[in-house]
């Protein structure tokens, strides 16, 4: 279900732990398996964890498979809905929201034509507002594809980016 | 942006040099000297942490605990596995300087890390880093094999029997895990809700072993203390409160970011560093210590100096250091509806009354922000604070009633102000 490449870096995983504590390395390959389909997946459908993703990382682990769902579920990046070929999380937290953080999330919201927590209709984008990336004297912030910091987004940056992303 | 004023993590980091945080860069700089000169002395574990104790640091994360004390409290003769654990998990909002010193200076968290271990008798450590900083994660993986490669971790440190090795663990996306023991949960592969204490970490921690966790902070600050001695780390700040700290300048100010000053330092000092307030509008008030720590009036906070015995004081805390400036247009009640939603967004659900409080606390802010606010509203709130705060396992309760309780009280008049007359009494900028 998952590519060797992606395997062999869950292995890298592993081995940062002691060798009856597999499980610690659940977080990173669920990420790892994530990661892998939204890189190869063609429809929102395709690019999230699902419960044979899940499931499939578990055994690999020889851990319980809803131990491994529970961790999917718990944290906020694991993403368990269809996303778009480009998540765009905007930070609208108090720092952030005083630098303009809101208008961000809303000017991007305007020019997609969606609101939060939606999908365009060709797939391409998913707009998330996300709490406190930790990058408050960047701010506005926004986060993409999960492991992608993007600072100072003022609209003109903002412009610049998303006519980056095809 | 990153500016360093005077401090013991940053002195002589070049940040504009995009190599500042390699290896070379930091050797020269006298990096890994402690750890030779301890490793070659063979110097007592006892010595090493006497040190760290006389140098004053305190941990740098929030809590402000002894950092020296909390190392004694490991069993170092304890045979077995133990672990010496960083906290990266910086997500207080208004917080943003461990991932400083992971791009810019991350082998002084390796070194401070290593005479850690050293120091409690543990063979392995990790480093857990927060989910959504993931360029800074493979950053500090590099910096990692870096030291490896340089016989700084693994076996046979340096040639002297010494082993130790590190990793790092990437969080994705849980606030409470920046909590110790929900920490150490994650770190085991599990949710990240936290533990009852006692026990605490030094005795059952990481897989119920010795374990001790220090922010990113503090151990960036070990070498220097070895270096240097834990005098001159003393004197670096006032008594009680040794050392400069990093603090983190946000919101209405026209330079924000990172500025390492003595602790002691004015706060009127350190707004003028960060370039005063934003177009020259006029402060109103400041959250001194990230989103958790009580709000202080702008008049209040000019007359403070930036220390943990001068907030506490005043009625906040430092924290971690995160100072969260902001402007006469900010609608308080707006601000307090954010961070309401915030905590209930990030409560774990483990305990009911943080899990149904943070819940009700921000419905409430929020239906008085949108003008549907009730003449008991004020009470209400003041209620369910005290039916959350200290009655769970850890402090995200305390954490989520603090604000509601600092800004309903120094800020009183606009809550009222919102409830009758159904609007704002300030014209801010989002909404």
């Amino acid at each position: 279900m998952l590519t060797a490449e992606s395997l062999a870096l869950i292995d890298r995983e592993v081995a940062k732990y002691p060798a009856d504590q597999a499980r610690s390395a659940v977080m990173s390959a669920l990420r790892i398996a994530l990661e892998e389909r939204r890189q190869t997946g063609t429809v929102p459908e395709e690019r999230c964890l699902t419960t044979e993703v899940i499931e499939f990382v578990a055994n690999y682990l020889g851990i319980p498979p809803v131990a491994a769902y529970e961790v999917a579920t718990f944290y906020n990046m694991y993403d368990m809905k269809p996303v778009g070929k480009y998540k765009i999380t905007v930070c609208t937290n108090l720092p952030c929201a005083l630098r303009g953080g809101v208008d961000t999330a809303n000017y991007i919201s305007r020019k997609l034509g969606i609101g939060l927590g939606e999908t365009t209709p060709d797939g391409k984008f998913t707009l998330l507002e996300g709490e406190c990336m930790g990058a408050c004297g960047d701010a506005p912030v926004l986060l993409l594809n999960n492991h992608s910091m993007c600072s100072f987004m003022t609209p003109e940056a903002i412009d610049k980016k998303l006519a980056e992303l095809e | 942006m990153a500016v360093f004023v005077k401090g013991v993590i940053f002195d002589g980091v070049d940040t504009t040099q995009p190599d500042c945080w390699r290896l070379a860069a930091y050797e020269a700089r006298g990096g890994y000297q402690a750890l030779r000169s301890i490793l070659q002395a063979q110097m007592p574990q006892e010595d090493v942490i006497a040190e760290v104790k006389n140098s004053g640091l305190r941990g740098r994360g929030g809590a402000g605990f002894p950092t020296g004390l909390k190392w004694s409290f490991m069993p170092r003769s304890f045979p077995g596995d133990k672990y010496v654990v960083c906290n990266t998990d910086e997500g207080e909002p208004g917080t943003f300087k461990d991932r400083d010193i992971l791009r810019y200076n991350p082998h002084a968290l390796i070194e401070g890390m290593i005479i850690a271990g050293y120091a409690m008798g543990t063979r392995v450590g990790y480093n857990y880093i927060h989910g959504e900083i993931f360029a800074e994660y493979e950053l500090f993986e590099a910096a990692l094999d870096e030291a490896r490669a340089a016989g700084y971790l693994g076996e046979n440190i340096l040639g002297t029997g010494f082993s130790f090795d590190l990793f790092a663990h990437h969080g994705y996306g849980a606030y409470i895990c920046g909590e110790e023991t929900a920490l150490l949960e994650s770190l085991e592969g599990k949710k990240g809700q936290p533990r009852f204490k006692p026990p605490f970490p030094a005795s059952f921690g990481l897989y119920g072993k010795p374990t001790t966790i220090n922010n990113t902070e503090s151990f960036a600050s070990v070498p220097f203390i070895i270096r240097d001695g834990a005098q001159k780390f003393l004197e670096a700040g006032k008594p009680n409160n040794g050392g400069t700290k990093l603090f983190s300048v946000s919101g209405h100010v026209n330079r924000p970011g990172n500025y390492e000053i003595p602790l002691g330092t004015p706060f009127s000092a350190l707004l003028e560093m960060a370039g005063g307030m934003k177009d020259g509008s006029r402060l109103k008030a400041v959250i001194p210590g990230g989103s958790s720590a009580p709000v202080l009036p702008g008049e209040v906070m000019m007359d403070l100096t930036m220390d943990y015995d001068s907030i506490s004081k005043a009625g906040s805390m430092l924290g971690s250091g995160a100072v969260i400036v902001m402007n006469d247009q900010v609608c308080m009640v707006k601000a307090l509806e954010r961070l309401a939603y915030f905590y209930h967004e990030e409560s774990c659900g483990q305990c009911t009354p943080c899990r149904e409080g943070t819940g009700w606390l921000y419905r409430v802010i929020h239906r008085i922000e949108n003008g549907q606010g009730r003449p008991e509203d004020l009470d209400l709130l003041n209620s369910v604070g005290n039916n959350m705060a200290g009655r769970t396992i850890c402090a995200l309760a305390d954490a989520a009633v603090f604000p509601v309780r600092s800004f309903t009280k120094h800020f009183r008049d606009e809550f009222e102000y919102h409830i009758e007359h159904r609007k704002c009494l300030v014209e801010h900028k989002w909404c």
